[in-house]
Protein backbone atom coordinates (compact mmCIF):
# COMPACT_ATOMS: atom_id res chain seq x y z
CA UNK A 1 0.00 0.00 0.00
CA UNK A 2 1.59 3.84 -0.81
CA UNK A 3 2.32 5.97 1.74
CA UNK A 4 -0.58 8.54 1.55
CA UNK A 5 1.76 11.28 2.96
CA UNK A 6 4.27 10.42 1.00
CA UNK A 7 2.47 10.57 -2.47
CA UNK A 8 1.20 13.87 -1.25
CA UNK A 9 4.89 15.36 -0.85
CA UNK A 10 5.69 13.66 -4.62
CA UNK A 11 3.09 15.80 -5.74
CA UNK A 12 3.25 18.65 -3.83
CA UNK A 13 7.11 19.13 -5.20
CA UNK A 14 6.14 18.47 -8.81
CA UNK A 15 3.66 20.96 -8.09
CA UNK A 16 6.37 23.37 -6.90
CA UNK A 17 8.32 22.96 -9.78
CA UNK A 18 5.49 23.51 -12.23
CA UNK A 19 5.24 26.78 -9.99
CA UNK A 20 9.05 27.72 -10.68
CA UNK A 21 8.78 27.54 -14.69
CA UNK A 22 4.94 29.68 -14.16
CA UNK A 23 6.99 32.11 -12.14
CA UNK A 24 9.90 32.32 -14.34
CA UNK A 25 7.42 33.01 -17.34
CA UNK A 26 5.21 35.37 -15.29
CA UNK A 27 8.74 37.41 -14.23
CA UNK A 28 10.28 37.43 -17.69
CA UNK A 29 7.60 38.19 -19.82
CA UNK A 30 8.41 39.36 -22.31
CA UNK A 31 5.16 40.48 -23.33
CA UNK A 32 2.07 41.64 -21.05
CA UNK A 33 -0.02 38.60 -22.65
CA UNK A 34 2.71 36.35 -21.58
CA UNK A 35 2.31 37.66 -18.17
CA UNK A 36 -1.20 37.14 -18.08
CA UNK A 37 -1.22 33.79 -19.41
CA UNK A 38 1.38 32.71 -16.64
CA UNK A 39 -1.15 34.07 -14.48
CA UNK A 40 -3.93 31.71 -15.80
CA UNK A 41 -1.73 29.03 -15.20
CA UNK A 42 -1.27 29.94 -11.60
CA UNK A 43 -5.13 29.11 -10.50
CA UNK A 44 -4.51 25.69 -11.67
CA UNK A 45 -1.48 25.05 -9.82
CA UNK A 46 -3.21 26.70 -6.75
CA UNK A 47 -6.21 24.10 -6.97
CA UNK A 48 -3.67 21.31 -7.21
CA UNK A 49 -2.04 22.35 -3.82
CA UNK A 50 -5.92 22.58 -2.42
CA UNK A 51 -6.20 19.70 -3.42
CA UNK A 52 -3.03 18.04 -1.69
CA UNK A 53 -4.05 20.16 1.62
CA UNK A 54 -7.32 18.00 1.68
CA UNK A 55 -5.81 14.84 1.09
CA UNK A 56 -3.23 15.60 3.69
CA UNK A 57 -5.63 17.02 6.37
CA UNK A 58 -8.43 14.18 5.44
CA UNK A 59 -10.46 17.34 5.33
CA UNK A 60 -12.82 18.06 2.51
CA UNK A 61 -13.26 21.75 3.18
CA UNK A 62 -10.01 22.55 1.13
CA UNK A 63 -11.66 21.56 -2.03
CA UNK A 64 -13.92 24.50 -1.41
CA UNK A 65 -10.58 26.82 -1.74
CA UNK A 66 -11.17 25.55 -6.21
CA UNK A 67 -14.29 26.45 -6.28
CA UNK A 68 -13.54 30.03 -5.29
CA UNK A 69 -10.75 30.30 -7.19
CA UNK A 70 -12.31 28.87 -10.31
CA UNK A 71 -15.30 31.40 -10.06
CA UNK A 72 -12.69 34.00 -9.66
CA UNK A 73 -10.24 32.80 -12.20
CA UNK A 74 -12.39 33.50 -14.89
CA UNK A 75 -13.24 37.43 -13.64
CA UNK A 76 -9.23 38.31 -13.28
CA UNK A 77 -8.64 36.60 -17.10
CA UNK A 78 -11.86 38.54 -18.74
CA UNK A 79 -10.42 41.82 -17.17
CA UNK A 80 -6.73 41.40 -18.19
CA UNK A 81 -7.98 40.49 -21.67
CA UNK A 82 -9.95 43.84 -21.66
CA UNK A 83 -6.92 45.57 -20.15
CA UNK A 84 -4.50 44.62 -23.20
CA UNK A 85 -7.00 45.25 -25.57
CA UNK A 86 -7.78 48.91 -24.33
CA UNK A 87 -4.05 49.40 -24.08
CA UNK A 88 -3.69 47.94 -27.75
CA UNK A 89 -6.12 50.63 -29.00
CA UNK A 90 -5.14 53.68 -27.14
CA UNK A 91 -1.75 52.88 -28.59
CA UNK B 1 -10.54 2.15 -5.39
CA UNK B 2 -7.29 4.46 -4.07
CA UNK B 3 -5.35 3.41 -6.49
CA UNK B 4 -7.94 4.70 -9.15
CA UNK B 5 -7.52 8.37 -7.00
CA UNK B 6 -4.09 8.14 -6.76
CA UNK B 7 -3.51 7.25 -10.78
CA UNK B 8 -5.61 10.49 -11.06
CA UNK B 9 -3.97 12.56 -9.28
CA UNK B 10 -0.72 11.63 -10.41
CA UNK B 11 -2.09 11.92 -13.68
CA UNK B 12 -2.97 15.45 -13.47
CA UNK B 13 -0.04 16.91 -11.79
CA UNK B 14 1.84 15.68 -14.11
CA UNK B 15 -0.06 16.92 -16.78
CA UNK B 16 0.03 20.51 -14.94
CA UNK B 17 4.15 19.73 -14.96
CA UNK B 18 3.72 19.34 -18.58
CA UNK B 19 2.27 22.33 -19.36
CA UNK B 20 4.34 24.27 -17.20
CA UNK B 21 7.23 23.30 -19.18
CA UNK B 22 5.09 24.28 -22.33
CA UNK B 23 4.98 27.76 -20.92
CA UNK B 24 8.50 27.93 -20.67
CA UNK B 25 9.65 25.95 -23.47
CA UNK B 26 7.17 27.27 -26.44
CA UNK B 27 8.27 30.56 -28.42
CA UNK B 28 5.16 32.64 -28.82
CA UNK B 29 1.93 33.53 -26.19
CA UNK B 30 -0.53 32.03 -28.90
CA UNK B 31 1.29 28.57 -28.25
CA UNK B 32 2.15 28.96 -24.93
CA UNK B 33 -1.66 29.61 -24.02
CA UNK B 34 -2.51 26.41 -25.76
CA UNK B 35 -0.29 24.33 -23.62
CA UNK B 36 -1.80 26.29 -20.24
CA UNK B 37 -5.48 25.69 -21.12
CA UNK B 38 -4.99 21.87 -21.32
CA UNK B 39 -3.51 22.42 -17.78
CA UNK B 40 -6.00 24.47 -16.22
CA UNK B 41 -9.39 22.09 -18.16
CA UNK B 42 -7.92 18.66 -17.84
CA UNK B 43 -5.45 18.71 -15.25
CA UNK B 44 -7.61 20.26 -12.70
CA UNK B 45 -10.41 18.12 -13.53
CA UNK B 46 -8.32 15.63 -12.89
CA UNK B 47 -6.73 16.62 -9.48
CA UNK B 48 -10.52 17.21 -8.26
CA UNK B 49 -11.97 14.00 -9.56
CA UNK B 50 -8.42 12.13 -7.48
CA UNK B 51 -10.02 14.23 -4.41
CA UNK B 52 -13.34 13.11 -4.40
CA UNK B 53 -12.58 10.08 -4.89
CA UNK B 54 -10.10 9.26 -1.86
CA UNK B 55 -10.68 11.85 0.81
CA UNK B 56 -14.15 10.97 2.45
CA UNK B 57 -15.10 14.25 3.63
CA UNK B 58 -15.31 16.18 0.16
CA UNK B 59 -18.63 16.90 -0.91
CA UNK B 60 -19.96 15.57 -4.60
CA UNK B 61 -21.64 19.04 -5.47
CA UNK B 62 -18.62 20.75 -4.50
CA UNK B 63 -16.66 18.76 -6.61
CA UNK B 64 -19.23 18.62 -9.73
CA UNK B 65 -19.91 22.60 -9.43
CA UNK B 66 -16.12 23.35 -9.85
CA UNK B 67 -15.31 21.23 -12.87
CA UNK B 68 -18.52 22.57 -14.67
CA UNK B 69 -17.08 26.25 -13.88
CA UNK B 70 -13.20 25.45 -14.78
CA UNK B 71 -15.03 23.78 -18.60
CA UNK B 72 -16.95 26.58 -18.87
CA UNK B 73 -15.13 29.61 -18.34
CA UNK B 74 -11.50 28.58 -19.19
CA UNK B 75 -12.16 28.01 -22.58
CA UNK B 76 -13.79 31.20 -23.12
CA UNK B 77 -10.89 33.27 -20.83
CA UNK B 78 -8.82 31.82 -23.12
CA UNK B 79 -10.45 32.93 -26.28
CA UNK B 80 -10.60 36.45 -24.93
CA UNK B 81 -6.28 36.76 -23.83
CA UNK B 82 -5.84 34.98 -26.79
CA UNK B 83 -7.68 37.94 -28.77
CA UNK B 84 -6.53 40.26 -26.53
CA UNK B 85 -2.82 39.07 -27.24
CA UNK B 86 -3.30 38.94 -30.62
CA UNK B 87 -4.64 42.35 -30.85
CA UNK B 88 -1.82 43.84 -28.77
CA UNK B 89 0.64 43.02 -31.77
CA UNK B 90 2.46 40.28 -30.10
CA UNK B 91 5.38 38.96 -32.15
CA UNK B 92 4.60 35.54 -33.79
CA UNK B 93 6.70 32.44 -34.82
CA UNK B 94 6.64 32.46 -38.65
CA UNK B 95 4.03 35.02 -39.17
CA UNK B 96 6.01 38.24 -40.14
CA UNK B 97 2.48 40.19 -41.21
CA UNK B 98 -1.38 40.62 -40.27
CA UNK B 99 -2.02 37.08 -40.42
CA UNK B 100 -5.83 38.01 -40.25
CA UNK B 101 -6.91 41.67 -41.79
CA UNK B 102 -10.25 40.75 -41.24
CA UNK B 103 -10.01 40.70 -37.51
CA UNK B 104 -8.59 44.19 -37.08
CA UNK B 105 -10.39 46.17 -39.98
CA UNK B 106 -13.79 44.58 -39.62
CA UNK B 107 -13.97 45.51 -35.88
CA UNK B 108 -14.84 49.78 -36.25
CA UNK B 109 -14.93 50.13 -32.14
CA UNK B 110 -11.32 48.50 -32.62
CA UNK B 111 -9.39 50.99 -34.75
CA UNK B 112 -5.72 49.53 -34.71
CA UNK B 113 -3.47 49.84 -36.95
CA UNK B 114 -1.38 46.45 -37.14
CA UNK B 115 2.45 46.85 -38.72
CA UNK B 116 5.98 45.77 -37.84
CA UNK B 117 6.39 48.70 -35.56
CA UNK B 118 4.49 47.47 -32.74
CA UNK B 119 5.70 44.33 -32.61
CA UNK B 120 7.81 43.56 -29.21
CA UNK B 121 11.67 42.56 -29.06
Amino acid sequence: MIDLPQFATILSLLLCAALAMTAWRLVRGPSFADRFIAFDMLTAIAIGFSAVTAIVTTRGVFLDIALGLALINFTATAAFALFLERRARDR
Amino acid sequence: MTILALVLLAGGVLLTLVAAVGLLRLPDPLQRMHSATKAGTLGTTLIVLGTLILVDDVRPSTTILTITFLLFTLPIGAQLLGRASYLSGVKLKGVTENAIPEMLSADETHDIKWDATRLRQ
